[in-house]
């Protein structure tokens, strides 16, 4: 009889420990999760605020723009260039082939006349004024 | 500093309060993603960085200096320009960090635990130029794609590590070793944990020069996090993306490295020369070796009002793998050239010291002008070198302007 509460006890012990390594290894699984999920499908219209919060020109294709573009890197590695409608789409694709980016579907037209009207390339010539000096007194 | 844990514990309430702004698509946001906005806000604590620095990026982080920032003699932490591909990786465990050597041609691999580097190999110092490939680039045009660099992404800071040479030396490597190829321990934009944001490398021969370290120390302390803690491969002379930090694996190549960002127009020129603008194919790229002859004057600040018609102007001046050999300024746009005071490297591939005092002949807006000529006679162009599609190498010559009032 004796032996017999042991063996219950042994085996809910075991079961309980099984159990304990299972939930601490599903629970550290959950923590690898991916931390990008493309939301090509579900681009929602921004507020006003929002878009002036993320730095970029206000103009028609900008929730598709900070939706898509901005949850890997910064908005500013965009809007720190310049580039035509083809250097945009090169710009895409690169990103597409090498670091992970999704199809943008029906929103890629809109993003690269976007991006190609809002941050396109002026000309600089060969080499431009100094620019932005602030004038100070030098003893 | 943990963001995730951070993070945690808020509301999307108190997210969207600290914004500023309502969370409108919150239902869609990936778990963990923390918004750009609540990214670490203050970058110059973070990284001890002078308040003038100037952030290009926030994610991946990119911070250059500004030319009269980087008087010192060996450029202090608080200066040195940061360039990021990927995330900075987080909880490193320096006890248990290891350096491996792998390969195609290495006769067996080996591990190294930190302190097996630091008590089984002499250690050597060395001032080091680095500079980013790609500094300069916001001035070509067409424009180049990428972090819009000024003049501020290079750098001159004292590296203290062991020869790369000793280690291969102790490792073994077979005759036909052709380049080396760096693996870290940042991690990709995208989250891919099977993605690597960066893994260069150089010719066997760069890798057994006595200046080329696997680096432990920056500047008599700890390599600070953000410039690779606690090994970094320091390769002076060379685009500054060839000095791989957060260092865990060394792969010794029987070919040139194909690790990421070694292909297509990372990095690499057109073999020959290009129109500004031109398409060129990836068969006629060739990778960038030594950095151009380069020079930045560093004092004074540019738009120094004057009252006397003299001045004192100083700087540094680089040629990658080269001496710098001449220094000049020119305060008439070029037409004539005064002689610069030149030092001595400190050793090999670290930066050299330049000095002028300057006569102006009268009152006037005038623009100093710096040229440096390499040991090999090439000089610093006044206009644009030769565009490239990524917009690297723009060594023109540095320009401040100043009054005579």
């Amino acid at each position: 009889m004796q032996k017999r509460n042991l063996i219950t006890f042994l085996s809910l012990l075991l079961a309980a420990v099984f159990l304990t390594v299972l939930f601490v290894a599903v629970t550290n699984s959950n923590k690898i999760e991916k931390e990008i999920t493309p939301l090509a499908t579900t681009i929602i219209e921004l507020d006003e605020k929002t878009i002036a919060s993320s730095g970029f020109v206000n103009d028609t294709g900008v929730s598709q723009v900070i939706q898509h573009c901005t949850q890997c890197h910064s908005s500013t590695l965009v809007t720190q260039n310049r580039l035509s409608e083809a250097g945009w789409k090169a710009t895409i694709e690169w990103m597409q082939e090498t670091q992970n980016l999704w199809d943008l579907g029906k929103n890629e037209e809109r993003i690269i006349a976007y991006l190609a009207k809002n941050y396109g390339p002026t000309k600089k010539g060969r080499r431009q004024p100094i620019k932005g000096v602030e004038w100070y007194e030098l003893d | 500093m943990n963001r995730r844990k951070f993070a945690s514990t808020l509301s999307l309430a108190s997210i969207s309060a600290a914004l500023g702004a309502e969370l409108v698509f919150a239902g869609q946001m990936p778990k963990g993603y923390l918004p750009l906005g609540l990214n670490d806000p203050d970058p110059f604590s973070l990284f001890q960085k002078d308040k003038d620095m100037v952030v290009l990026n926030e994610k991946p982080w990119n911070m250059e200096a500004k030319a009269h920032l980087l008087n010192d003699r060996v450029t202090p932490n608080r200066f040195m320009f940061i360039r990021n591909n990927g995330k900075i990786p987080k909880n490193i465990d320096i006890s248990n960090w290891k350096l491996t050597i792998d390969g195609e041609s290495v006769q067996q691999q080996k591990s190294y635990s930190l302190k097996e580097l630091q008590t089984n190999f002499t250690s050597y110092s060395y001032q080091l130029t680095l500079e980013c490939g790609g500094n300069g680039r916001s001035e070509f045009n067409p424009p180049a794609k990428g972090n819009q660099w000024t003049i501020g992404a290079v750098s001159c800071a004292k590296w203290t590590g062991v020869r790369l040479k000793d280690v291969l030396r102790d490792v073994g490597i077979q005759s036909d070793a052709v380049y080396i190829g760096y693996h870290s321990a940042d991690t990709h934009l995208s989250g891919d944990p099977n993605k690597e944001p960066i893994s260069r490398g150089v010719p066997i021969a760069k890798a057994l020069e006595d200046e080329t370290l696997i680096a432990y120390e920056m500047n008599g302390g700890p390599i600070p996090l953000v410039h690779g803690h606690p090994l970094r491969l320091v390769c002076g002379g060379w685009p500054a993306s060839v000095s791989g930090k957060w260092l865990q694996r060394i792969s010794v190549r029987n070919k040139v490295h194909d690790g990421a960002k070694m292909g297509g127009s990372s990095y690499r020129i057109p073999c020959e020369a290009v129109a500004p603008g031109s398409k060129v194919k990836d068969n006629d790229m060739c990778i960038i070796e030594s950095m151009p002859v380069k020079s930045l004057i560093t004092y004074p600040k540019t738009g120094a009002l004057l009252k006397k018609n003299i001045l004192q102007i100083n700087g540094h001046a680089w040629a990658g793998e080269l001496q710098v050999e001449k220094m000049e300024c020119s305060i008439d746009f070029g037409s004539t050239w005064q002689v610069c005071k030149l030092e001595k490297p400190a050793n090999r591939l670290a930066w050299q010291h330049f000095a002028a005092t300057i006569a102006f002949p009268k009152k006037g807006y005038y623009e100093v002008w710096a040229r440096a000529t390499d040991e090999h006679g090439k000089s610093q162009p006044m206009v644009l070198p030769g565009w490239n599609p990524k917009g690297y190498l723009n060594n023109a010559c540095h320009r401040i302007a100043v009054k005579v009032v």
